[in-house]
């Protein structure tokens, strides 16, 4: 089963967005704490391309879409126009320095590495597909 | 969207997070936190209505540790749901700052008991 879900590059639509992943991955009957921390991976990699590739411009556009392999396998697609931000290659920062530089940012990205089992970049010629996927 | 509450026993300040905290609204979080350190010392953050965060949320939280630790100021999270106790726990965040269950152990810890 795939579901698809479109919003503008704006911070106020992570809500929504979070609102479709509930609802999908609800209707699959996956347990409660594991249903969050989906959302959160794939809210976290939303909330990083509309601010940081979309500089929150809601004329842009992002795009998911949900791939439900029966009950135990789930990727997440999001779609986007721009330059794309390689997620493979992206550098971890450590919890403690974050600590000592008293940085706000930076954590979001380590959480959909722990969350997920694969994330990759797929560049098109035109768009970019950030594909995460999971084995429940 | 969160909205966020205040009140004050004796000297124990207790701010309120209620709803979902995300990178539209951590800003809300960031600015109430600010507030209760530069006037408390004894701040208890009540979560149990707190129904979603994500890193930037966390992120507020992480970047308070230092301040609270120099400025002597017991800050203690606490009633969190499962899975938001979770998302603590994906980085180990969890060890780093004082969360426990109930209002009564927050209570204890912000007064060194």
């Amino acid at each position: 089963m795939e579901y698809k879900f479109k919003v503008p590059c704006s911070k106020s639509k992570l809500g929504e967005i979070r609102e479709f992943l509930q609802r999908v991955l609800s209707e699959n009957s996956i347990p409660e704490v594991t249903v969050n921390t989906l959302v959160l991976a794939v809210d976290e990699v939303c909330a990083n391309l509309i601010i940081h590739s979309h500089n929150c411009n809601p004329n842009d556009q992002l795009e998911l879409k949900v791939r439900v392999n029966g009950k135990s396998e789930i990727t997440f697609d999001i779609i986007d126009h721009g330059d794309g931000f390689n997620i493979g290659n992206y550098q971890e920062p450590s919890i403690s320095d974050i600590v000592k530089q008293k940085r706000k940012g930076g954590i979001g990205l380590m959480l959909v590495r722990r969350i997920m089992d694969e994330i990759e970049l797929i560049k098109g010629e035109k768009k970019n597909v950030y594909r995460l996927h999971k084995k429940i | 969207m969160v909205e966020i509450k205040n009140s004050l026993d004796n000297d124990i300040f207790t701010i309120y997070v209620i709803g979902e905290v995300d990178a539209s609204s951590s800003i809300h979080l960031d600015e109430s936190i600010s507030e209760a350190t530069s006037k408390y010392k004894k701040i208890m953050v009540n979560c149990e209505q707190l129904e979603y965060i994500s890193s930037a949320g966390l992120g507020v939280f992480m970047s308070y540790i230092n301040d609270l630790e120099e400025s002597g100021i017991n800050l203690v999270i606490y009633g969190l749901s499962d899975k938001v106790k979770h998302v603590f726990q994906i980085l180990g965040l969890d060890q780093l700052l004082k969360i426990t269950e109930s209002e009564a152990e927050a209570k204890g810890i912000v007064n060194g008991v």
